[in-house]
């Protein structure tokens, strides 16, 4: 019993178990469906984006954080988790170069350069996306028709979002008037064009029950951006519905699930407490509509995420939890 | 195009031309002497004045009286610089630099349990008091190290913290910060420290570290100059009467007591000016010095500490250093 | 019966009451004991022995120094070997009172019985409180007759008997509860008595559904008491919570009492010991305490007498069966690790639990994600990531700002970060720094 050394640290001494690694891998995990779903309509050459750009994103890291002289934390899951979902951002005829640039983009621009994990102010797949739509707008714009895996015709056929495809109606045309919308069954399970993830509503949805069950994500956030979105445009559509389309279409095409479920919830970039998330999901929904809506892109998700990721320090600075006894009148 | 070209142009002249306005009209009026004193401060906020940095102890400096020696950190030559511009007289205080008082390493003292938590040693002491075996002892989980504002402490591969004497500006930030407080400010000449701060007894403290003060006063005896007592089991050196001969330091059992740059140089006698008075035979404290009435006399090199009494006292000037290691400018008294 | 938890927060770890079904085991009598002098929050006692003094259980051999204060008394009969300095569950050498144990075993002279005790003052009944050296045995050990003599100005309408012990691992009280019920009840009228309160209740976790039963069958006919089932719920158990649940009411922050909304709560061994005390003049000597942990052979329940080494409970429930970790002090959310042996059960020890190595957390901290998990998880609402960064920055008055001196180190937070941050020692760090700073200010 002499020479035996006891270890000695503050409490607690049990743990739950949870580790960030398991939360990344976990995430990546509830995005397979929406990957598989991808690949199966486009083909495999969204996979090779996925694969392209996780490998990117991971060798961009280990290379930023050794130039740097930090710790190479590749294997904790948070690049992994980036490049899947820049991947699913992406157009599916995207050039390899594109994938590239922007998974670089996405690590340091986006995540090393504020410090790493934990630091970044700003979603860094959402800010890859972003300066690739503005800096390459042709080759991130270029829609396919989804063609199912097994039965590919020969050629692939390049097509409009619906998101694109209505906005450019109505700048023709003036009205909404002739605008065949299709089946809403069609992006329900992403039988359109649009980016490799976010196309099937119901592959972004199971893996989001999944993250929901495990409560890595919770109902604030997706409820209130999608029910603002759903609400506002509902407005819009009672008032003029020549002009403007059910809510029901806005809900399910476009970036809207993707972007509520996956994207708006990052952890580190959203805030910190349910009500503080409430008033981020309403302020990202206000502004998707406004970009869809009024504004020149037909597609406003990604925009509004990065504007209310802005303002999270904000909202985390006014939703301090009131602390438990501030009211000193008891109410027995 | 080209209306875009001078709306644009237009507009930068106008924001211009507004900031300029602003930068006149909202301008704050600075004492420029108040300026001038920030130009010759060092910078580096370190509060060692008493104020909470540079800019308000340049303030303080013409509007408060704040002394003009306050800044310890800016050295000597930024004391001058400050009395320059205040215009007075500078009084050069003896610079001062931190000790840490302990030199029991993982190596040679032991540890009561193995710590595991927050690596920062205020933190630690919250656990059980710090995972060292003796209460007294260095975590070594780099506080002052991260505290010091002229990286002048250093965790050394054997887990203490060392100060190093060049860096160090005796700005006093470290001293405060150590949860233990283990650090000294120490007058930069006197370079003998006692590295332990254990009170326990002799044997406790043989139990915890090896080269811990385990209170044996051989240096109490050794000393010549009766520099050194005893204060509850733990030896302390009155830097008034310390001549920094270094005897302790050999004499102490478990090393407990270190010198900057020790052994200390061993003087010499010049045989062209010794004319045998013999006034250096009888102030050496370790009778090291031999020889007849008006004949030349000489240094025996095995028994002279360097305390450089004798040097002092020789009216013919004619004691040297005899080592070339250092020169004699930096050791005269 | 309606299963009740009210408060925000909390955690919900693996229960591990693997001491449950283990009636208690009364260790007998060591062969020293060491009796430290400060075993409560207040004042430390003045030891009223010398070295070659022969004591009798039951004698005092501590004094109380001022009002929150407590006697210690002599838990076996022997002679006095030494006072010093001696190791101490607060991980520092403490001074205490050393008895060689003489095998006797013998009661001393004076022992007060009161057969009708529930005649007795309220004050007459403090006074036998105090004299006894009853503290808080849940662990806090804050001095029992001081949080029965609320000031004037405090008019407490409710007492609750506490017996939620939601810790994993400890299982005293639940025994207590099914041994001990009649002095538990009897207790805890004394207490009511001597505050004046004419309603209790008996708080019990839903997973121990036999005590339950127990209390519920023993009180049906007193008006007085009722008994609620919790649900299981760390830190239900934690007074604050256990009154929100209750009554829904909560205690002011920054520095309020139970007794600021009208209750004083009670831990169950608490009262059994008032109830000895009361009725046969028996002093706190000794305690219930479990001995658990899958690294100890047999885990127990054991009786010891109070200054007993804990080694020698470690060696009463089979030794060490694997490679030991940490020896924790108290349960495994909450508790203080130890690095000897030597360390003497005190009045508020409630459990030793031995974590083998393969069990020891490693310890590796991450940055924080700012998943919120902890904000969420925090009983007393704060924002333990935001105080943990305040903490290694130095910032201080903020710190003070999100009310860091709320927190009840519950630990909660570092439960369940996923990045391992140990933010209950930097909770400890800020809070120590937050108060010094106060004291330096007044």
């Amino acid at each position: 019993m002499e020479d035996r050394q006891f270890i000695l640290s503050s409490s607690p001494h049990i743990h739950s178990g949870e580790s960030t690694p398991r939360i990344m891998y976990s995430v990546a995990a509830a995005l397979a469906p929406a990957i598989a779903t991808g690949v199966y309509l486009f083909g495999l050459r969204a996979l090779w984006v996925v694969i392209l750009s996780v490998a990117a994103g991971l060798a961009t890291e280990a290379g930023a954080q050794r130039v740097m002289g930090r710790e190479v934390t590749i294997s904790d899951g948070s690049a992994l988790v980036t490049g899947i979902l820049l991947a699913l951002n992406l157009p599916p005829t995207v050039p390899w170069w594109v994938v590239i640039v922007g998974s670089a983009i996405a690590i340091v621009i986006g995540k090393q350069i504020y410090g790493g994990l934990g630091y970044n102010p700003f979603n860094p797949a959402l800010v890859a996306r972003v300066i690739l739509l503005i800096s390459f707008p042709v080759q991130m714009t270029t829609w396919l028709k989804p063609s199912p895996l097994f039965s590919r015709a020969v050629d692939a056929v390049t097509t409009a979002t619906p998101l694109g495809a209505m906005k450019t109606h109505l700048m023709v045309k003036g009205s909404l008037e002739g605008f065949t919308m299709g089946e809403l069954w069609n992006p329900f399970i992403g039988n359109i064009g649009g980016c490799i993830g976010e196309t099937s509503v119901i592959a972004l949805l199971i893996g989001a029950g999944f993250l929901l069950y495990r409560g890595y994500i919770t109902w604030h956030i997706p409820v209130t951006f999608i029910g603002t979105v759903f609400v506002l445009s509902g407005l819009f559509w009672a008032i003029n519905p020549d002009q403007y389309i059910t809510p029901l279409f806005h809900v399910v095409t476009g970036g809207l699930v993707l972007g509520a479920f996956y994207m708006a919830t990052d952890m580190v970039t959203s805030p910190l407490t349910d009500r503080g998330m409430m008033l981020f999901g309403m302020g990202c929904g206000a502004i998707t509509i406004v970009i869809r809506l009024f504004g020149g892109y037909p597609e406003g998700v990604s925009y509004s995420i990065l504007l209310m990721n802005a303002a999270t320090p904000l909202i985390d600075r006014y939703f301090k939890p009131k602390t438990f006894g501030w009211r000193t009148v008891s109410s027995g | 195009m080209w209306i875009a070209v001078f709306c644009l142009s237009g507009l930068g002249l106008v924001a211009s031309l507004g900031l300029g306005l602003a930068a006149r009209r909202f301008a704050v009026e600075v004492d420029p002497k108040i300026e001038a004193l920030e130009r010759v401060l060092p910078g580096v906020n370190c509060g060692a004045c008493g104020y909470p940095g540079c800019s308000h102890f340049a303030r303080a400096l013409v509007e408060e009286g704040a002394p003009v020696s306050g800044c310890m950190a800016g050295g000597e030559d930024t004391v001058l610089a400050v009395a320059e511009l205040m215009g007075v007289e500078a009084v050069i205080g003896e610079k001062r630099v931190a000790v840490v008082l302990c030199k029991g390493g993982r190596g040679e003292s032991k540890t009561k349990f193995t710590y595991r938590g927050v690596e920062d040693c205020k933190a630690a002491v919250i656990v059980s008091g710090g995972d060292k075996a003796c209460p007294h002892g260095c975590l070594g989980l780099r506080t002052c190290e991260r505290v010091c504002p002229f990286d002048a402490v250093e965790i050394s591969k054997d887990g203490i913290a060392v100060i190093d004497p060049e860096k160090c500006t005796g700005c006093g930030i470290c001293v405060k910060e150590c949860p233990k407080e283990i650090i000294v400010l120490v007058s930069v000449e006197k370079r003998v420290s006692i590295l332990c701060c254990s009170r326990e007894k002799g044997s406790e403290v043989r139990k915890k570290c090896a080269v811990g003060c385990i209170a044996c006063e051989t240096c109490v005896r050794v000393c010549p100059f009766d520099a050194i007592s005893m204060e509850g089991n733990l030896a302390i050196i009155d830097y008034g009467r310390c001549r920094v001969c270094g005897l302790c330091i050999a004499q102490c059992p478990t090393r407990a007591i270190e010198g900057r740059d020790w052994p200390f140089p061993r003087v010499e006698i010049m045989d062209d000016r010794c004319t045998g008075c013999g006034i250096c035979t009888m102030v050496c404290p370790v009778d090291a010095i031999e020889g007849e009435k008006k004949e030349v006399h000489k240094v025996s090199e095995d028994r002279c500490v360097g305390c450089l009494l004798c040097i002092d006292r020789c009216p013919k000037e004619a004691i040297r250093l005899r080592a070339p290691a250092h020169s004699a400018s930096e050791l005269a008294a | 019966m309606k299963v009740r938890c009210s408060f925000q927060g909390g955690i919900h770890p693996s229960e591990e009451k693997i001491s449950e079904g283990t009636p208690v085991e009364d260790l007998g009598v060591p062969e020293r004991v060491v009796v430290p002098l400060s075993q409560h929050i207040g004042a430390p006692c003045e030891a009223t022995v010398s070295p070659g003094d022969k004591v009798k259980k039951g004698d005092r051999v501590g004094q109380a120094t001022g009002f929150v204060s407590v006697n210690v008394h002599a838990s076996i009969s022997g002679v006095v070997k030494s006072i010093g300095l001696f190791p101490h569950p607060l991980g520092r050498p403490l001074p205490a009172v050393e008895i060689e144990s003489d095998g006797e075993d013998a009661w001393a002279d004076h022992l007060k019985s009161h057969e009708d005790y529930m005649d007795l003052s309220p004050e007459a009944l403090k006074e036998i409180i105090r004299d006894m050296g009853l503290v808080g045995m849940g662990g806090a050990a804050f001095p029992t007759h001081v949080k029965l003599s609320p000031p004037k100005e405090k008019s407490i309408d409710t007492f609750i008997i506490n017996g939620a012990e939601c810790e994993p691992y400890l299982t005293a009280d639940h025994r207590l509860m099914l041994e001990e019920a009649e002095s538990i009840v009897a207790g805890a009228r004394i207490a009511m008595r001597s505050l004046g309160v004419h309603r209790g209740i008996i708080a019990i976790e839903s997973n121990k559904p036999d005590a339950i039963e127990k209390m519920t069958a023993l009180t049906e006919d007193m008006p007085e008491l009722e008994v609620t089932a919790l649900r299981v719920r760390y830190p239900q158990g934690a007074e604050k919570q256990l009154i929100k649940t209750l009554l829904n009411r909560e205690v002011p922050f920054s520095g309020g009492l139970p007794m600021d909304v009208g209750v004083i709560v009670h831990n169950v061994g608490t009262l059994s010991a008032i109830y000895k005390a009361v009725r046969f003049g028996i002093p706190l000597i000794e305690r219930v305490t479990t001995v658990t942990g899958s690294g100890v052979r047999e885990p127990k329940n054991l009786r010891a007498r109070i200054g007993t080494p804990i080694k020698v409970l470690i060696e009463a429930c089979g030794g060490f069966s694997a490679d030991v970790g940490k020896v924790i002090i108290g349960g495994p959310m909450m508790g203080v690790g130890q690095y000897s042996l030597e360390i003497p059960v005190v009045k508020g020890t409630s459990g030793i639990l031995v974590q083998p190595l393969s069990e020891v957390e490693e310890g590796i901290a991450h940055t924080c994600i700012r998943c919120g998990s902890c904000i969420r998880a925090c009983p007393s609402r704060l924002m333990p990531t935001i105080l943990a960064v305040f903490a290694q920055r130095e910032m201080f008055d903020e710190a003070e700002r999100y009310d860091v001196i709320d927190c009840i180190e519950c630990g909660c937070c570092s439960y369940v970060c996923p990045a391992r941050i140990p933010m209950v020692q930097l909770l400890r760090y800020a809070k120590a720094e937050v108060l010094a700073r106060r004291k330096k200010a007044a």
